[in-house]
């Protein structure tokens, strides 16, 4: 199409192909020590497994209540994500389509949760549990609630922060030809701004789903064996007695699968949704 | 890859945290005599398994008392976070497990119903238990608040095959010897010029294993790691014992430089089956080694080594296990005394340690399970040679510093910078600081 | 397809045009009724509409005060005690601290306070190391990726696997290769290539510094690549056309065109980055298992340590809100330097 010069197609050749190796080394491995039998993942590391078997996909199963985690961290991370992105929805919405006093603040104090350190706030969040535990009876410490509630609350900031950026991209003219026929602002946001949004609506939710998918931390206090999500669950496969490092690799598979192949087959509207936050 | 370990610490304050309901509740109540609930501590390597040994046991409990046991098996990562999380709401168990190293913090919290002489007296009085044992059931100088179920301690084992290679007729019985003994057995065998049999195997990216060998050959040199409830951790002797340690893998190298990355004992025990490794130092293994197709042909198992010189005194381990308690918010009070005096019983200790490989805490727990060896010897040194890990709240922070310096350490260590007594005994001292700050 | 590169080129345009109008949006900013419509405005009307944006506002806002900022509070408040496991149990009658707590963390002489700045200056490195890796093979990819028709959207899509990847799955796989004696990185040092002639150790000494940045650059940088290439679609072809008829190279472009262009990605992308990587936690927690090396304690784990492991809340909450107080400073300044700048250029 367009010239190039030679040290230009070298560049990109050496980058391509280096990055390529980069990305690709781990994932190979994982892949590749998902179908060695445990003797061979013990021993001596080798590229192209000799005798390949499905089994660790089949064992990874019973060795660790995988199903359970698997159910728990898709009612946790689904219903996380649906709850952020309605929340998200209407701030963003008051924020782009209005003036009001205490705008600027709201923004700048939804801006810098983004800077709290998660340790600082994991120890009063549980106390805080505990109390509504106590006073209210509504079980927050080791259920999945609790952890919903936390979750929503983290990918919030960055979705009202993207999602006022794509509804300023908006023309308003359309909002005021709504007006002028008279439509309230809930059906405005609805059937106007919202299907107009698709992409940026897309992109906020996999990036809450991804964030309530693979987090630790938070996770690691507040479930308990009934709960656990598929993040922490995987830790059982090292047991005091074996370390099954193949049912890991295969079991970090399947529950990667799920979001990477949402995430790859959604990636254009999430680079789309995500930039236009960015210029903002 | 034991990545959560840390989560536990986590679990542990905050089921401090949880505990404060639990103290509104004083005494415990019978308002409800038939049923009970029991949190067990996951024993066997499944959580199922366990259900198997433990459901037929309490349903011979069901038709003696009358009582109806819910039964719940919880892994130890989960336990603690559990008990005292429970105890907030009170809809907590009547009667749980707990590891024994936490039976000091657990009591703190106030929630734990307190076994004084009468209590004790309805499981035969105190006499029946192993007086270390007994120890472990709270904080020196108090009323014990859990008693002992099931018992562990270090050994060593090693394997026989290449000990006969090696032309060794017996296992090492002063640490002097056991070094001796190690190099023996670390050589290279296929003659590429790299080691590849080595005399010892060690977990060592671990820091509760590290601190229990820096706690065991301190202790055995005389090393007090608290005055009191201080921390005085800097004493010449916990330095010579974790210079010694240090020394297996630096100066003596018997230990290959790659255990420093070992993270779980399963790395250990696979080198051991493997033939790469000659001994092992292990707390009580029961059936574990089956896994790996070992019998009692394939490894012997012998007390640990003692230490000879002055100051030193005859410290073979310290006494690891799992402790029973009741808790404070119980509506069965009298019931839950009858779960645990059946718990300790002579006939279900021998049937219940023997299914999980532990050793019964009760002298009078007697059976064919226990005359192995491996038990023989367990009980041994749990009579003669085995001391409490510190009995201070401050135990768990003694336990997760420490450990942490001593892996450092060993890093240090395999990447040929063994670090001198100097710099440990002032990284001791830091550490005595920091727990002091704390408390 | 072609309907989302639409949007997105729209987007742009739209994004500049707004650019340009924002002085006189200030203007009208502080007018409530700005946005209403004056034919359909009676007294009740504008009451009811007056709140509309606040009840939009409030579910947003009162989950954040819940979970963030009454937390938030309670962690300022746990700095100024004496908090430990002793007064945890009635932590709000734990005993006033004031700022001993923040003297002890800031006192780098004493054991406490000498680990923090170690940790801090580790920090510091290994969020230098990360952001200027990330970001300069985000850029090389794009630029790369940006004219090419041929597999761009495999490389693409291979480029944001690591991205997509959860922490555990990704950093455990890495933990896997690092292994001293079964490990896939000394098995192509040692055994393949020759480089070493016996195995390193990547998880413990010093290395585990580098290895850490390597883990955390691997998942990060397909996000500066995400982020880069959506700033270049939004250039149009025409400018590269005509500065090629002008002459310029492909390395001209990048420095006269392609650079400028992406200034107001990189601008958020930097910040975005830093905040992240400042306060990573799940590379070391699971690369390192149960004790990172002291050449790779990352401030997080640092903080971890004293709140959870020596359990002092009184001394962890002090430098977690020093942390805090750190990226306020840090964003704050970025923002005033950028923001001037931008508003130079434009002037």
């Amino acid at each position: 199409m367009r010239h190039e010069t030679r040290g230009f197609r070298i560049f990109r050749r050496t980058t391509l192909t280096l990055l390529t190796a980069f990305v690709c080394a781990p994932l190979f491995v994982m892949a590749s020590t998902a179908v060695k039998p445990l003797n061979q993942v013990q021993g001596e590391f080798r590229w192209i497994p000799t005798e390949p078997t499905l089994a660790p996909f089949v064992d990874m199963w019973t060795t660790v209540p995988l199903a359970r985690y698997f159910a728990n961290s898709i009612v946790v991370a689904g219903l996380a994500t649906v709850l952020s992105v309605a929340v998200a929805v209407l701030a963003a919405y008051a924020i782009s389509r209005w003036r009001f006093r205490g705008r600027e603040a709201f923004k700048v104090t939804i801006l810098s949760t983004q800077m709290f350190p998660g340790i600082l706030f994991l120890l009063p969040l549980f106390l805080l549990f505990v109390m509504v535990d106590r006073y209210t009876g509504l079980s927050l410490v080791g259920s999945r609630l609790g952890l919903i509630i936390t979750y929503l609350t983290f990918s919030l900031p960055f979705s009202i922060w993207m999602l006022v950026g794509y509804f300023e991209t908006i023309p308003r003219e359309l909002d005021d030809a709504a007006k002028v026929d008279g439509v309230g602002p809930v059906r405005m946001l609805y059937s106007i701004l919202l299907p107009a949004a698709r992409p940026a609506v897309v992109a906020v939710s996999i990036f809450s789903f991804m964030v309530a998918w693979g987090e630790v931390l938070f996770a690691s206090v507040l479930t308990t064996e009934q709960t656990r999500t598929v993040a922490v669950g995987l830790q059982a496969y090292a047991s005091e007695a074996n370390v099954y490092w193949n049912q890991v690799m295969a079991a970090s598979l399947a529950v990667s699968a799920p979001i990477v192949i949402a995430f790859l087959v959604l990636q254009r509207h999430i680079a789309s949704g995500m930039t236009a936050g960015a210029v903002k | 890859m034991r990545v959560w370990s840390r989560a536990g610490a986590v679990a542990v304050a905050i089921a401090v945290v949880a505990a404060v309901a639990g103290c509104q509740n004083n005494g415990g109540a019978n308002a409800n005599p038939k049923v009970l609930t029991y949190w067990a501590s996951q024993q066997s390597p499944s959580v199922e398994r366990d259900k198997e040994i433990l459901k037929p046991e309490l349903r011979k409990f069901t038709e003696r008392t009358g009582i109806r046991v819910n039964l719940e098996v919880i892994p130890f990562t989960d336990l603690l976070n559990r008990i005292l999380t429970a105890t907030t709401s009170g809809k907590g168990p009547d009667v749980i497990n707990l590891g024994n190293s936490w039976a000091p913090s657990l009591q703190a919290t106030g929630a734990l119903v307190e076994w004084d002489d009468a209590m004790m007296a309805r499981l035969g009085g105190a006499k029946r238990f192993t007086p270390v044992s007994l120890q472990t059931g709270g904080a020196e100088g108090t009323t014990p608040t859990s008693v002992p179920l099931y018992s562990k301690v270090y050994q060593l084992y090693y394997n026989k095959k290449l000990f006969e290679r090696a032309g060794i007729t017996k296992p090492p019985a002063t640490w002097k010897d056991f070094v001796t003994t190690a190099r023996k057995l670390t050589k290279d065998t296929d003659g590429d010029g790299r080691t590849d049999q080595w005399g010892l195997g060690v977990r060592g990216q671990a820091g509760t294993i590290a601190v229990h060998y820096a706690y065991i050959l301190g202790s055995a040199r005389g090393a007090e790691f608290f005055a009191g409830d201080k921390p005085a951790f800097d004493s010449p002797a916990a330095v010579k014992g974790i210079e010694q340690y240090l020394s297996w893998m630096g100066k003596d190298k018997i230990v290959n430089p790659s255990d420093a990355e070992n993270a779980d004992w399963a790395d250990v025990y696979e080198a051991f089956a493997e033939d790469h490794i000659g001994m092992m130092l292990v707390q009580t293994l029961g059936q574990t080694l089956k896994d790996y197709h070992l019998t009692d042909e394939d490894y012997g198992v012998a007390p640990m080594p003692a230490a000879t010189g002055p100051g030193s005194k005859n410290v073979g381990s310290f006494l690891g296990g799992t402790n029973a308690a009741i808790l404070k918010s119980t509506d069965n009070l009298d019931g839950a005394t009858e779960l645990i005096k059946f718990l300790t019983g002579p006939q279900e200790q021998v049937t219940l340690n023997a299914a999980y490989g532990t050793i019964p805490p009760v002298k009078d727990a007697k059976g064919k399970a226990f005359e192995t060896e491996e038990a023989k010897i367990a009980r041994q040194t749990m009579a003669t040679r085995a001391i409490p890990l510190p009995r201070v709240p401050q135990e768990t922070q003694f336990e997760t510093l420490i450990g942490n310096a001593v892996v450092n350490w060993l890093s240090d260590t395999a990447t040929g910078k063994q670090p001198g007594g100097e710099q440990i005994s002032s990284a001791l001292k830091d550490a005595s600081a920091k727990v002091s700050a704390g408390g | 397809m072609t309907i989302s590169s639409g949007a997105r080129a729209g987007a742009g345009d739209e994004t500049r045009r707004r650019h340009r109008k924002n002085g006189d949006k200030a203007l009208i900013g502080k007018d409530v009724r700005n946005d209403e419509n004056p034919k359909n405005s009676t007294g009740l009307r504008t009451r009811r509409r007056r709140w509309t944006p606040y009840v939009f506002l409030l579910p947003a806002l009162v989950l954040e005060l819940v979970v963030h900022f009454g937390p938030m509070v309670s962690g300022l408040t746990m700095s100024a005690m004496k908090l430990t496991q002793y007064q945890l149990a009635h932590w709000w009658q734990a005993p006033f601290a004031g700022a001993d707590n923040y003297k002890a963390v800031l006192d780098f002489d004493q054991p406490v306070g000498a680990s923090l700045l170690n940790s801090f200056l580790v920090t510091l490195g290994f969020t230098v190391v990360v952001l200027a890796a990330s970001w300069s093979m985000g850029l090389a990819a794009a630029v790369s990726l940006q004219r090419t028709r041929r597999g761009v959207g495999l490389l693409r899509t291979l480029f944001l696997i690591p991205y997509a990847l959860p922490a555990f799955a990704a950093v455990i796989t890495w933990r896997f290769l690092l292994q001293r004696d079964n490990g896939m990185l000394n098995h192509i040092l040692v055994d393949q290539l020759g480089v070493l002639d016996d195995n390193a150790f990547f998880l413990i000494g010093s290395n585990s510094f580098w290895s850490q940045c390597v883990v955390a650059i691997w998942r990060l940088w397909p996000f500066a690549f995400l982020m880069i290439m959506a700033g270049l679609q939004s250039v149009p072809d025409e400018v590269y056309e005509a500065s090629s008829l002008d002459g310029a190279g492909p390395w001209r472009q990048l420095r006269e065109i392609t650079l400028p262009m992406l200034a107001p990605v990189n601008q958020v992308l930097l910040l975005v980055m830093f905040l992240w990587t400042f306060k990573e936690f799940e590379t070391p927690y699971v690369l390192f298992g149960g004790s990172t090396p002291e050449q790779a304690r990352l401030l997080s784990v640092e903080i971890y340590q004293n709140s959870f492991v020596t359990w002092n809340f009184g001394l962890g909450s002090a430098m977690s809100v020093l942390l805090l107080l750190f990226l306020l400073l840090v964003t704050g300044i970025y923002l005033a330097v950028t923001r001037r700048r931008a508003s130079l250029h434009e002037a």
